[in-house]
């Protein structure tokens, strides 16, 4: 039982893909500037890490090591295909909105991270709850993101206004910074910084050491 | 002429892969803390790109596009959702090609990418290219054009970053963004930095 709670709420903050494992960080950034497309995005790469590891572990016997990144690819994929088929019938706008990179779900890390590192070693309930909880670590910073992006850059979330802009008779000035591009890269930058504050063991050794001064005189 | 050459640095500028879709960033930071190895990356990928992305055009136009196997006798099959598998496989499968004819034609080649080719399959900037020309409906001539702008601008991003990342060993970073936090902010001023070319036009 512990394991298994273990499998499912270790990747959230101890062992997030995105923070710590470097993992599927491209749609990290693309998809945040909006809660609600970030919320889909979130529930479609958690479905198809969940069932893709399921699948995986399933057949993980049967597949000849030099090919298995081939089978697993074609696994992911057709589960990607799914999901997009089903948003195009369901949520045509949303995924408008999120145009390839459902599409991109194949190439992202974490799908194929957790499939080779994890499912290809373990039994089929524990890889589907890992998939799950991968899925739930790279959600909570999705969401983070995408909080703060659309709040303080439009002034509204999921399409419902909190702070009233001035442009609107309100007092909010929005920054638009916040809804391009460069402003994904510092709010992860900013969260991985406050993440490694609380869980110290995570910080990353510098390359280089800055020596300290051996002639006194140059010293001071 | 000018067309072809407005998109090229378009794509290069403008609609960067890495600094303004965020395509490819896995391996963008992973693989830029010395100039060296990110140039050969970014050669890879700018070889990579153009290749395959006119390959998925071709394939998409007469064998996936609604209405494309009308020359085969059946004008009303639209086999366009089998697309993100036909475009991964065609790269997974031009990868390999590419290894095999460089191991066996250009061996210096081969050993200054060797490591870097495999990697290449599961970068999203690859698949990401083929998956914006299908949207944007690009012709065949496009599809080149874009597929080797995109990689070059890819290429100079990374190249770019690894510079500033040589650099930086001589600054005292805070302990919390050592690594990989900071390798985010200076990204971040990159991006910010690229998107002064916004305006250019040709």
């Amino acid at each position: 039982m512990e394991s298994i709670k273990e499998t499912l709420t270790g990747p959230i903050f101890k062992n997030n893909p995105i923070a710590l494992q470097i993992l599927g960080i491209c749609s990290a950034l693309a998809v945040t500037s909006s809660l609600q497309v970030t919320l889909v995005m979130c529930v479609a790469l958690t479905t198809v890490t969940a069932f893709s590891n399921l699948g995986v572990s399933a057949i993980r016997r049967h597949i000849p090591g030099s090919i298995r990144i081939i089978v697993q690819m074609v696994i992911i994929a057709s589960l990607v295909i799914v999901v997009d088929q089903i948003l195009k019938a369901y949520a045509y706008s949303i995924s408008k909105q999120l145009s390839v990179f459902v599409g991109l779900i194949i190439t992202n890390c974490i799908v194929m991270g957790r499939a080779e590192a994890f499912a290809m070693k373990n039994p089929p309930l524990p890889s589907f709850l890992d998939g799950i909880g991968n899925g739930l670590g790279y959600s909570v910073v999705l969401i983070a993101v995408a909080v703060v992006r659309e709040l303080f850059g439009a002034g509204k979330l999921m399409g419902i206004e909190i702070l009233p802009l001035v442009t609107e008779g309100g007092w909010y000035n929005p920054n638009g910074l916040l809804l391009l591009p460069p402003s994904a890269f510092f709010l992860i930058g900013l969260f991985i910084w406050g993440l490694r504050s609380f869980h110290k063991e995570q910080v990353e050794e510098p390359d280089f050491k800055m020596a300290k001064h051996t002639v006194v005189k140059e010293g001071v | 002429m000018e067309y072809y050459l407005s998109l090229f640095i378009r794509s290069i500028f403008i609609d960067n892969m890495a600094l303004a879709f965020f395509l490819g960033m896995c391996t963008f930071l992973a693989i830029s803390k010395k100039i060296q190895a990110a140039l050969g990356l970014g050669i890879a990928v700018t070889v990579v790109l153009a290749i395959t992305v006119p390959v998925n055009n071709l394939i998409y136009q007469y064998l996936l596009a609604d209405g494309a196997l009308a020359w085969a006798g059946l004008p009303d099959m639209d086999l366009s959702f089998l697309g993100l598998l036909s475009y991964i496989g065609v790269i997974a499968a031009i990868v390999q090609i590419l290894e095999m004819f460089l191991d066996k034609y250009v061996p210096a080649l081969y050993n200054a990418l060797g490591v870097f080719l495999p990697l290449i399959t599961v970068n999203c900037a690859i698949l990401g290219a083929s998956l914006f020309m299908v949207e944007r409906d690009y012709n065949f001539a496009e599809s080149v054009v874009f597929g080797a702008g995109s990689g070059v601008g890819w290429a100079l991003a990374i190249v770019a970053l690894a510079g500033i990342r040589e650099k930086l060993k001589y600054s005292d970073v805070p302990d919390g963004l050592q690594g990989l936090g900071i390798t985010f902010i200076i990204t971040g001023l990159m991006s910010l930095g690229f998107m002064s070319f916004g305006g250019i036009d040709i």
